[in-house]
């Protein structure tokens, strides 16, 4: 990056913080046009609030921010937007509902004289915007019926094309497939050609060392380090993250991988023959006592279903489910918590409650062991308090609204539910999607714990890593089927690629 | 995991008093207003504040406050009911349905001892917010239409039992606990404190009522941590119901009569004073506290524009907009703690 060029946007001494929680302290944050500028962290580091600052979401904190050499101050997203700033949050933000090409003009699609949309035009710009960025779609579909991958690319491409001069990236490639992770950081790199400013977070570090010039490293709300993508490695990288040497904790899993022999404890789930329409196609399957059965596959390839389908939440149009080798049809998420199947669904917000505090997040699902007419508050906060503890939820107060906590720590919130009275069959969607490297690794050690206790866990994961560090025994998903099982066989990130 | 160093020592204690302030809004303005009015109308007329008159508003707001705890778990749930009048209605009169009338009363109507009539009373309302909680939850109607055809169906009823006539008699007991008075203090306002306290109690302190503020709260994560979410529903279906009921009989007795359509201002009075006193529209905060004090707001300003000597046609205007206000309120007050959660 060329020296002495002025920042399109300059931060100096940001502090911003919670309820009395700090999630920034006196961070100076600098973005030249026509730079990809990586952001890492782990969970709670503030990137993303820091972000938030930027974008006009957080409106109150402390110190200077600068728009091309002029201090500024948000009132809001609609300012920030008018200044050219616009970005792609972690969830997807579109409308199922409306077709892909209202969807890329959501806000200002093109109008005639008399303020009619004019749909033909519409959807041929729409078209040719979506084929520059290699998305070969129907504009006039129903953007709810695309896979959910596809659908998140085409919210970026709507971001990108608006004309936006600061563009950020929140986790963008946490649903794509590797050949939509290319489109998306070949379009990057052309936009930075033409001067756009970009900020792209992601836990991927291999993919933000590919793509930035430069890369800014936060840990505990402080920047700890700035340098250029070229300069620095994915251990340096973690090492800065995590203050001590990461290279031992994150496993590439390119090379082969032994898988252990099956065990042959009790069967605790048996399936049979699942049929969902469009989504499940004839998938059997076992989960035993003490073993991590992995289910892979891309995104779309039916494991949500499968997963809701277990607990309760879906009923399947055919097949048959047995848990400790009694048949059970599940009429509700009630029946199956009480059959001893838990369910820790993808999505945090799916499964928590923000505006309450954490100590009646984690209480909730076992309130009837622990009480039966009346609520018993001590035994909740000690019980929770324990969980926190043990899962090191950070800061460390049961009583505080669950929503002041960073999205890790709701994750193991999320974890802690189930953790008190365990269950018989423990089913987890992306149980590690978008949490950084310490956080992983507590996952994986409590999956591990669990594991050992006899429980029998099923891990469904679009990232091979995810699955590759947790499971005994691996199946992959493909549009509905089961296509490949793998099992006391060397297994590696290539060869489920592959098979899937 | 990340060094201790950084764990923030903070807790909640640490946040300021503005960010209270803002979290607590909706428990504050109404309190305030309540305030305020109280105020307005003690200084515009020397009648308003005196014992008597204290007396006055708390008989006036008791029908409606016995009908509005049940309503209130509906509300906290993100529901709503508004066969609450119809069935209190209904219920009124069929206790007098089956209570012997004066022979100028021209009902076909079914004398029974008044134990039995009363609980043939409570058992129809019950298996009316039934028919609500099956149509919600079974079926999937939204409460709105299916209350809708409810208050209807209710309606109905009523209309067929009566027949456009008017009943006078009712149980002794019901007599008692809606006309009648001890020590002072009438039997009637005595019920709906109770009634109240008890909602209180089970919404606070049971296994029940945590279910029903995180059902409200997010209905979502309450399926995703196992609960049986319709069966929750359900229940304060047939809970607004039975509230309904009681208030009904209540209201009869206190009123004196047993006709069509006597209790058509309670629906608007009870959701008012539900909403009016800070429980959230889309569930999960709030409680019987704020119903209480809603209650006081609607109740001071109903007997206060009385004292005033005001058009008696501009009350009504003047009433919308304080309800207007007080919605206007409770929207706010949600976005005001979202941000401060943030």
């Amino acid at each position: 990056m060329p020296e002495g060029q002025q920042p399109v946007l300059e931060l100096q001494g940001i502090t911003k913080s919670f309820g009395g929680v700090e999630a920034l302290r006196g961070v100076d944050f600098a973005l030249l046009p026509g730079e990809i500028h990586g952001l890492v962290g782990e969970n709670g580091a503030g990137k993303s609030t820091l972000m938030k600052i930027i974008a006009g979401v957080h409106t109150e904190f402390s110190g200077r921010f600068l728009i091309d050499g002029h201090e500024t101050h948000f009132r809001s997203a609609r300012d920030a937007h008018a200044a050219g700033i616009a970005m792609v949050h972690q969830e997807l933000s579109v409308a199922p509902d409306l077709t892909v090409a209202e969807n890329v003009f959501l806000g200002n699609q093109p109008t005639n004289r008399l303020g009619l949309v004019q749909w033909r035009r519409m959807a041929r710009e729409a078209g040719e915007q979506l084929s520059r960025f290699g998305i070969d779609v129907d504009p006039m579909s129903r953007l709810g019926d695309l896979p959910i991958g596809l659908q998140q690319l085409i919210e970026i491409a709507r971001v990108l094309f608006s004309g936006a001069r600061i563009v950020i990236l929140d986790e963008p490639t946490s649903a794509l497939s590797p050949p939509e992770v290319e489109r998306l950081f070949a379009t990057l790199r052309r936009l930075r050609e033409q001067g756009t400013a970009i900020v792209f977070i992601s836990h991927f570090i291999e993919d933000i060392l590919r793509v930035s010039d430069t890369v800014t490293v936060f840990r505990n709300g402080r920047k700890v380090a700035e340098t250029a993508s070229a300069a620095t490695s994915k251990g340096a990288l973690i090492e800065a993250m995590i203050g001590r040497g990461g290279e031992a904790l994150e496993h590439s899993y390119s090379d082969d991988l032994m898988l252990p022999r099956p065990s042959d404890s009790s069967v605790v789930l048996k399936v049979d023959q699942l049929s969902l329409a469009r989504s499940l196609n004839d998938v059997s399957f076992e989960a035993r006592a003490g073993e991590v059965l992995g289910i892979y596959g891309f995104m779309g390839c039916g494991q949500q279903e499968l997963s809701r389908i277990l607990f309760g939440k879906l009923k399947p149009d055919a097949g048959r489910l047995a848990v400790d080798g009694k048949p059970k049809t599940f009429a509700s998420t009630a029946a199956a918590r009480r059959a001893g199947v838990a369910l820790v669904p993808e999505s945090r917000r799916a499964m928590l409650f923000h505006q309450e505090p954490v100590y009646k997040n984690i209480s909730i699902s076992i309130l009837d062991r622990i009480s039966s007419l009346l609520l018993k508050p001590t035994q909740e906060r000690d019980i929770a308090q324990r969980q926190v503890e043990q899962l090191q939820i950070r800061p460390p107060v049961v009583g505080l609204d669950l929503g002041m906590l960073s999205g890790g720590n709701q994750q193991k919130v999320a974890l802690a539910k189930w953790l008190t009275y365990p269950p018989k069959l423990l089913v987890l969607c992306e149980p590690t999607r978008g949490m950084d490297v310490g956080a992983k690794n507590d996952v994986i050690n409590i999956v591990r714990d669990l594991r050992a206790k006899g429980l029998a866990i099923i891990v469904l994961s679009t990232e091979p890593e995810t699955v590759l560090s947790l499971a005994d025994r691996i199946l992959v998903l493909k549009r509905g089927a089961v296509v490949r099982e793998f099992k006391n066989e060397p297994v590696s990130k290539d060869r489920l690629l592959e098979a899937a | 995991m990340v060094s201790s160093e950084t764990a923030p020592a903070a807790g909640q204690r640490a946040k300021g008093l503005a960010p209270f302030l803002r979290s607590q809004m909706r428990n504050i303005a109404p309190f305030l207003t309540l305030i305020f009015l109280s105020a307005f109308f003690a200084f515009a007329s020397p009648s308003f504040a005196t014992i008597d008159n204290l007396g006055n508003i708390l008989t006036q707001v008791s029908v409606t406050g016995i009908i509005a705890v049940g309503l209130t778990f509906v509300i906290l749930c993100a529901e709503i009911d508004l066969s609450i009048a119809s069935i209190a209605n209904v219920t009124g009169i069929a206790v007098a349905y089956f209570t012997l009338q004066e022979s100028y009363v021209n009902i076909p109507n079914i004398p029974l001892p008044g134990v039995a009539a009363i609980l043939l009373a409570l058992l129809l309302c019950a298996a009316l917010g039934l028919v609500n909680a099956l149509g919600l939850t079974v079926i999937g109607i939204p409460s709105f239409i299916m209350t809708l055809a409810m208050m209807q169906i209710a309606a109905g009823i009523s209309a067929l039992l009566v027949r456009g006539q008017i009943a006078y008699k009712v149980p002794g007991l019901i007599s008692t606990l809606g006309s009648g008075s001890i020590g002072g203090i009438p039997w009637i306002v005595i019920v709906a404190a109770i009634m109240l306290l008890g909602g209180h109690l089970v919404l606070t302190y049971t296994r029940f009522g945590r279910y029903v503020y995180m059902v409200g709260g997010n209905r979502e994560a309450a399926e995703y941590s196992g609960l049986n979410v319709k069966l929750i529903l359900g229940a304060v279906m047939v809970i607004s119901a039975v509230c309904s009921g009681i208030g009904g009989m209540l209201g009869v007795a206190h009123f004196g009569s047993a006709q069509q359509n006597e209790f058509d201002t309670y629906l608007l009075d009870s959701i008012a004073a539900v909403v009016v006193g800070g429980t959230s529209l889309f569930g999960g905060r709030g409680g019987i506290g704020n119903t209480i004090v809603g209650l006081f707001v609607l109740g001071v300003l109903n007997n206060g524009l009385d004292h005033v000597n005001i058009d008696s046609f501009l009350k009504i205007l003047i009433r919308g907009v304080i309800l207007l206000a007080a919605l206007i309120i409770n929207v706010y007050a949600q976005r005001l703690r979202e941000k401060a959660a943030e």
